[in-house]
């Protein structure tokens, strides 16, 4: 544990996380930078998780905002029915996506391929069309916050600053569980499931519990993440919490940045969300901006497939000891 | 009650059946999913609205056009897409026939907004005892019908047909025996677009679209393929009317909100149990 602190990667990595978080502090319009911001560290949050699943045990989860969209559900029905706090709602959001993760990792995770992807989306859909019919949850047209409870946190302001410092530090957190479970026995296990799952369980690596406990890691802070988003946006609906979309999203920013590194789906993210951002208020490519992500992806996928750090890593080698 | 809505999911069922049977198509000579089905559906559907509005040709012969453009569409994205990564993990694939899907979508919402549509067009309607059903249910489930027809005669009696199943069974042996197997991944990936354009143009003649609404057809399709097996074209034929069915069975007993619930607890539920769907493949 202690040499692994050592390591210049995940300093650079934490460090990186830390000037985003700080960025609005310095920013001259706070609150405009602080949505930025957000989502920003959200979208790092999520490819963060992602990639443990992902790019260290090599299994494409096509699905993986119904952890965001059910952990959102939990924590804010938690909040606007039972009136509990913010911190017991996050805690029981993750917890949830974390069971759902367990009890389906037993069951999907021995699908292998494609056939895992499409359960993925499969699992997906199915929950967000249940949710669309469970009455406590709203049904189809959701919860909404009552103003009240931002009272207790002082005021809606301050509720909001909550909120992005809260998803800052948990960010941190997620950064530096990725980067201790690639460095531990149990990451190397999952990436030698990653290479080869047969010879994998033949040198010992119980395959089934690895993947599990990777799935259910990758899905309780997507879970935690979700109820922060939506204690923030106020209101919570099936169309806003399941979106597929950004499951897909989520996979770009792992691409982008380069699967199985834990700089990569940071800078993967941060660059995915600046360029959509830019383009969203670009008049020429407003209308196109799907698009043009789409021609991003397909010239990665085509050209650079392991993502920019990989490819930085693959190119100098030196690079290794700094670019975990 | 519960018979007319049986029959009507049924007729559904084959139009169902015939997007899912170009998914399926393309996964079982090729291993890929095909993630840019939905909006290749969506595209079918405009195909007939634009080519009914702007000459007021009949559907159905629009149909002979949307299929010509759907082959051509879909060697193109081979070829550009699929085919440097066929190879290549399957999470590649994906990615690639997914950016495709973001593209397809990105260029139709900018040109067509997201808008519902529809194409107006009546043929009226035929009563049969306690049946009412609208003309261009039955002959969309007809023309349903003549296309698998047609496919099965391609695929069983024509040399590129032949040569398609040779690269089905083994790439490598179908390349050594001089089959161009590149031209005929492309031609089936185009095949199966062809089916997806088909299906769409078909749905337009009765329902109203977005440029958006290929995504929940794409869904349907992978649930059917999966009933009947990934691979297996005929099996997404029966697995569509499967689909159908249930569809139009389920809402006699619980609301028709229920129905995308139980569609993908028995879509998991069969991945989980019979990978290989219901009527098997060959793996």
């Amino acid at each position: 544990m202690s040499k692994q602190l050592k390591s210049p990667g995940l300093w650079l990595s934490l460090a990186i996380v830390v000037a985003f978080g700080l960025w609005p502090a310095l920013a001259g319009n706070k609150a405009y930078a602080r949505e930025t911001t957000f989502t920003i560290l959200k979208a790092v949050a999520l490819a963060s998780s992602l990639n443990i699943l992902l790019g260290y045990t090599g299994y494409v989860s096509f699905g993986h905002i119904v952890f965001f969209g059910l952990g959102g559900y939990v924590g804010f029905y938690l909040m606007e029915v039972h009136g509990l706090h913010l911190a017991v709602a996050v805690l029981a959001g993750g917890l949830s996506a974390a069971l759902l993760a367990f009890l389906l990792g037993k069951a999907i995770l021995r699908l292998r391929g494609a056939y895992f992807a499409l359960a993925t989306i499969g699992v997906n859909e199915a929950v967000r069309a249940f949710i669309k019919n469970f009455d406590p949850f709203g049904g189809p047209i959701g919860m909404t916050l009552n103003f009240q409870v931002y009272k207790a946190y002082g005021g809606p302001d301050r509720a909001l600053w909550i909120a992005y410092i809260a998803t800052a530090l948990l960010t941190l957190v997620i950064v530096l569980v990725s980067f201790l479970v690639k460095t531990s026995r149990f990451g190397l296990g999952l990436m030698a499931i990653r290479e080869n799952e047969d010879a994998a369980e033949v040198m010992g690596v119980v395959a089934p519990n690895a993947k599990t406990w990777a799935y259910v890691l990758s899905a309780l802070f997507p879970g935690m993440i979700g109820v922060l988003f939506f204690f923030k946006n106020g209101n919570i609906e099936p169309g806003d919490a399941f979106v597929l979309h950004q499951s897909i999203e989520a996979i770009v920013m792992v691409m982008l940045g380069g699967q199985g590194t834990v700089l990569g789906p940071i800078l993967g993210a941060a660059a995915y969300q600046r360029l959509r951002g830019l383009l969203l208020v670009s008049p020429l490519f407003k209308n196109i901006q799907l698009a043009v992500a789409g021609v991003l992806l397909l010239i990665i996928v085509l050209f650079v497939p392991a993502g920019v750090i990989g490819w930085l890593r693959g190119r100098f080698p030196r690079l290794r000891r700094v670019l975990e | 009650m519960l018979v007319p809505s049986l029959v009507d999911g049924l007729l559904l069922g084959f139009v169902y059946g015939i997007a899912a049977m170009g998914l399926s198509l393309i996964w079982g000579v090729m291993n890929v999913i095909n993630l840019s089905h939905g909006p290749i559906i969506a595209l079918g559907m405009f195909g007939v609205y634009l080519v009914f509005n702007a000459i007021g040709l009949n559907p159905y012969l629009t149909l002979v056009l949307v299929a010509v453009m759907g082959l051509l569409l879909g060697i193109l994205i081979y070829w550009v897409a699929v085919h440097r990564v066929i190879n290549a993990p399957h999470l590649s694939t994906l990615l690639a026939t997914f950016s495709v899907n973001m593209i397809i979508v990105g260029i139709g919402t900018a040109v067509f907004t997201t808008s519902p549509r529809n194409v107006d067009f009546t043929l009226g309607s035929i009563t049969l005892g306690p049946i009412t059903l609208p003309w261009t249910r039955i002959l969309a489930a007809l023309a349903a019908g003549v296309v698998t027809v047609l496919l099965y005669l391609f695929l069983y009696r024509t040399p590129p047909g032949k040569a398609i199943r040779a690269v089905t069974d083994n790439r490598a042996a179908a390349e050594l025996m001089g089959i161009p197997t590149n031209w005929m991944l492309a031609l089936s990936f185009g095949l199966g677009t062809m089916l997806a354009a088909i299906s769409g143009g078909l749905i337009a003649t009765f329902f109203p679209f977005t440029i958006l609404a290929g995504g929940s057809y794409e869904l349907k399709s992978f649930v059917i393929c999966v009933l009947g097996g990934l691979g297996n074209p005929l099996g997404a034929l029966i697995g569509g009317l499967l689909l159908g069915a249930l569809e139009g069975i389920i809402p006699a007993f619980m609301e028709t909100s229920w129905v995308p619930v139980l569609e993908f607890i028995l879509f998991v539920l069969i991945l989980l149990v019979r990978p290989q769907g219901l009527l098997g493949s060959k793996t």
